[in-house]
Formats: C-alpha cells, structure tokens, sequence
C-alpha cells in the first residue's frame, strides 16, 4: 500500500461554499462534503485537477512554487516542458522561451523535451524485450499511474519502468551545470516549469523513484506574464542544442505514441476516457497493442489545469513548431553514450495504493461488503451528494468505514421523521380517549 | 459453503450500449473487497465475455456474483434459445454471432474457450428452448 503523502491540489476552505459541484467530477470519489466544506480524501487523491477546474468558487488549487523558492538556491535551472512553448501564439522557436526564462531570473535552462528525447530512444529499447505485458502503459503522466494505483492495480505490471522526461532531464541538467561552472550539486536548484498540479506531486511525493532529481516545479501559468515581454523580444543562444520536433510533441496527445511506438500505439486523453480504456487493457482486450499513452489531460499536457493558453490553439502552436524542425529521430539524434551514463530505469516498484479495499483481511472486508449492499438498498439511489458522498453507494461505503450514519441521507431523514410524524399523531389519538 | 456476498445483474439481448457494465461492477466490488492479481485478471476476462455471451447470443439474462469465503463465483442463467452442440460450441473459432455483432468486431469464435481458460472450474448446460446456464469457478488464495 503506497498512499501519497503530499498532494499540490488543495482545498481554500475560505473560498469554499459546500457545494457539491467537484463531488461527481472526482474520478477516484475522493472528495467528501463534511460540515459544510469539502474535504480531499488524501488516501485517493491522484492531483488530476478536475476539481480546480470544475469548481466555480475557485476553492481548489494547486501549490506550487514561486520564484522566491528559486533564490534560495546558489544557481538555478528553469526545465520547461514542451507546453511552455504552446503558450505563445505563433511561436515558432523554443529559443525564445528559453532565454526569456533566463531574463526572469534563472542562471541556466535545460529543456525537458531533451529528457523526453532520451527516454523515447530509453522506451524503445525496453519494448523490444521478450515476455512483456501487453500494451505496456506510458509512466509519464503522473495522474494516470496514480489512477492505476489506485483503481487499477492489477495492471501495474503494465507500466513502462522508465523515469519521466522532467526527471531525466533534471539529472543531466545538473551534472552538465555542475561540470562547468564547477560547483556542488546542492548549490543548485532545478525547478520544472509545470502544466499540471501533478507533476509538482510527482517530485514531493516521487512514484518509481526514491527522490526527485527536481527541487520544485513553478506553475506556468504563474510565469506566463513574467514571460511574455521577453519573449517577444526573441533572443537566441548560439551554443543552443534543440531536442528533436518527436521530444517536443510530447506536450500533446499521441506525441510521445507517435515518437515510441507509431507502428502499435493508442494515445487517449481525457481522464474519463483512460478510466474506459484501461478497463479494455484489464479485460485484455487490448492485448493486440504493444503501446499505451494516456494523457489525464484533454489534447494532452497543453490541457493542463496550470497552463495560460486554450488547449486547442496550444496543440496548433506546437504542431507548428514541431512540423517547421528537422525530422531527426531520437535513436539517431541521442548519443548512445548518453542511455548508459544516467540512470533511466525507476528504482522503486510501482506499488496498489489499496485506499479502495474495506478491509486488509478478506472475510471482514466481505463483512463490510455485504452491510454496505443491505445499507445500499435502502437508500433512495438519487446520487444527489446531499450527504456529502458522491453516490448512494459511496455514501453506503462511508457508513461502513465508520465516517457517517444513514440519517445523513436527507431523504431517509425525512423519510423517518414522517414516519415519527405519522406516530406521534397516532399516540396523540390514543391519549385523547 | 456459506455465501457472503452475492449481486446480480440483468442482460438484455442485444444491449451493446450497456455491455460492459456488469463486467466493471463485478471487478470494482472484487476490488474492495482486496480480491486482486492473477484471481482478479481471470475473472475480468471471464465475466466481461460472459456478459458480452448474454447480449450476443442469448435472448436475455442474468450475469451473478457470488463469493463465497474460498471461491469468486460467476453464473450466466439465460432464457434461451439454447445451444443444440455444446462441444462444437466450446471450438475455438466457432461462432453464430449475427451480422450485427460481427459488424461490432465479435464473433471470433473465442468466448466460450477464454471463459474456460480463464476459470477455475468450468460447466456448462444447456437445453434448446429453455436456456444455458455457465457456471465458473475462481480459487482464492487461503
């Protein structure tokens, strides 16, 4: 069991009115509604950021760090995703992102289209082995592994053991820097700029690794007006080394698919739509597959919860962008000396969350089963959350888990007080005489 | 052996729109319940293609669950039509899937083999005009 300890996505309890909008949205039922506010269940939270996006009273948000976190450190190193460069309309050169991160305060920048340049040839590599599950499921978005934790964890053999491009790219960044300007490794700082809450919970709370090589992640959309001026004033590096156009179409859907394994891959996105398809995987009916993306987001990185620019005009940009580059492939462009001399396999299991079990021990969690079915029936099956609990039947759960009682339930309350209504006037009748 | 927990579900025939659903639930109560691994996976292949049996083939069903403290147990019970062969009809590659079903990329012929691969314990009966029940078995580990 691997519940995760520290979550970017939060609750403003000021903000927060105890509606029940973000209640259904929630794909792993994690938010409750208790004394008037809502509640993040810890244990089941996967820092997706439905809820950032679905509550209007802006009660949730995500925490990430800001660039007085950066000048605690000697140097720092900006890690934009590819998303960054989707921010900008008409964009057409990542050269200008990168040095205007440069003008906002940080002393180098490392691209992580690079690390994903990396782990694309890394995958490749793992895919041709023998006697793999099939499809092999993309470790990149840190929701949808968390998702499969947590909801599916029988398919976690099916998950890619390879690091995620940020971390990759954050260990070369590091030691690069560190061997020329000759300095020590925690004199400097590396800050993922993050489309996602999710991200900045994968280098808190790491899943297939011990530690991050990332000292924190600052949200785009934070940086975007911070941006903006320099970018526009387009200025370029002569030593710059590019990723390739297959690195940088990872910050859209069916990227990193198309640069791992175009000839038998699915790319789906939208966290509703990976839940559908991974049951597919765990009825094996997708055996015939070798490669699996999903992507929490819809359109992929460029619909995180973090980013400034529409979706939809952030994905045009990037295939721009990537059309206008060389089509040189990460397994020619990556040097070879390069897949040996950093780590790029996980290190820790990809371990079930178990947050779903009723119980550890089996005959109690049948127990637990069975009452919750007799509490289910008698429940009116509106779903209304009025109770706090997204469904009739994880309000049952809850019951059994001890955290609230059937009279919760409004309408088996009123239910019960007619009855009592329909009691008293009866004993009324019968004192008269 | 004492049953603890038992849920059903109704198939209709020729429900595409709902296939699936019974499948999800039977996986997600076995979940809960800390049912997981290899046991889990079987039964996911199984009753996914027992329930997609029920809405092809049948005239229309009922897909149980049952767990009792050993075994996870599904039974299909159907109302018709019936199957004349039943050996023929556990071949791999045989199948009488309709036009409809086949447009639908069933009808491989695979159901009835990957149920029994997949279980445990497997039967089967079957009378024309009056209905199939299947009935699986899936060990727990003690």
């Amino acid at each position: 069991m691997e519940p995760i300890r520290y979550h970017s996505v939060r609750l403003d309890k000021e903000k927060c009115k105890g509606c029940t909008n973000c209640l259904r949205h929630c794909p792993t039922e994690a938010i409750r509604v208790r004394g008037g506010r809502a509640h993040i269940l810890d244990t089941l939270c996967i820092d997706c950021g439905e809820c950032i996006r679905i509550c209007d009273y802006h009660a949730k948000i995500a925490i990430t760090d800001v660039m007085d976190d950066v000048k605690k450190f000697k140097y720092a190193i900006a890690l934009p995703a590819p998303t960054l460069y989707g921010q900008f309309r008409g964009l057409n050169n990542p050269e200008y992102v990168l040095e205007a991160l440069k003008c906002i305060g940080f002393d180098d920048v490392f691209e992580v289209a690079r690390g994903a340049d990396v782990v694309t040839r890394a995958i490749r590599e793992r895919l041709k082995e023998p006697r793999l599950p099939k499809p092999m499921i993309s470790s990149a978005c840190p929701t949808v592994v968390r998702l499969i934790q947590v909801r599916f964890p029988d398919l976690l053999d099916h998950v890619v053991d390879i690091r995620q491009p940020m971390e990759v790219a954050a260990t070369i960044a590091r030691d690069e820097f560190c061997r020329k300007h000759n300095c020590a490794p925690e004199d400097v700082g590396c800050f993922f700029i993050t489309p996602c809450p999710a991200k900045m919970t994968a280098i808190r709370s790491p899943i297939g690794q011990d530690k991050s090589a990332l000292d924190g992640a600052i949200s785009m959309v934070e940086l975007y007006g911070l941006l903006l001026p320099h970018v526009m004033r387009m200025l370029s590096d002569p030593n710059y080394v590019s990723p390739t156009g297959y690195g940088i179409g990872w910050a859209t859907s069916s990227g990193e698919a198309t640069a791992v394994c175009p000839e038998n891959s699915l790319s789906v996105d939208g966290i509703d739509n990976v839940i559908r398809v991974l049951e597919e995987v765990e009825n094996d009916k997708l055996s015939d597959l070798t490669f699996l993306e999903g992507n929490a987001c819809i359109g992929g990185c460029v619909g995180g919860p973090l980013t400034f620019e529409n979706n939809y005009v952030a994905k045009n940009t990037i295939r721009k962008m990537v059309d206008s580059m060389p089509k040189t492939h990460p397994d020619t462009d990556v040097p070879s000396s390069l897949m040996t001399k950093y780590p790029l396999k996980t290190n820790v299991p990809f371990k079930p969350n178990g947050a779903i079990k009723l119980d550890d021990n089996l005959a109690e969690a049948m127990r637990k089963m069975k009452h919750m079915n007799e509490i289910l029936e008698r429940l009116p099956g509106y779903d209304c959350g009025s109770c706090g609990s997204p469904t009739c039947r994880s309000f049952a759960e809850d019951i059994v888990r001890g955290y609230c009682t059937e009279m919760d339930c409004i309408h088996v309350l009123k239910h019960r007080l007619q009855h009592m209504a329909e009691e008293m006037v009866t004993l009324a009748q019968t004192t008269r005489e | 052996m004492e049953e603890l927990i038992r849920k059903s579900y109704p198939v209709a025939q020729a429900d595409y729109v709902s296939a699936g659903h019974a499948s999800a639930d039977i996986k997600r109560t076995l979940k809960q319940l800390g049912v997981g691994g290899d046991v889990l996976r079987r039964v996911a292949v199984a009753s996914y293609e027992v329930e997609l049996n029920l809405v092809i083939h049948s005239l229309g069903g009922e897909l149980t669950l049952r767990v009792l403290p050993d075994q996870v147990e599904l039974i299909s019970a159907d109302c018709g039509p019936g199957i004349p062969d039943i050996s023929m009809a556990m071949r791999e590659g045989f199948s009488t899937a309709n036009d409809e079903a086949r447009s639908l990329g069933f009808g491989a012929g695979m159901g009835l083999p990957n149920m029994k691969r997949n279980a445990d314990t497997f039967d089967i009966q079957s009378t024309v005009g009056v209905g199939t029940t299947i009935t699986m078995g899936f060990a727990l580990p003690s």
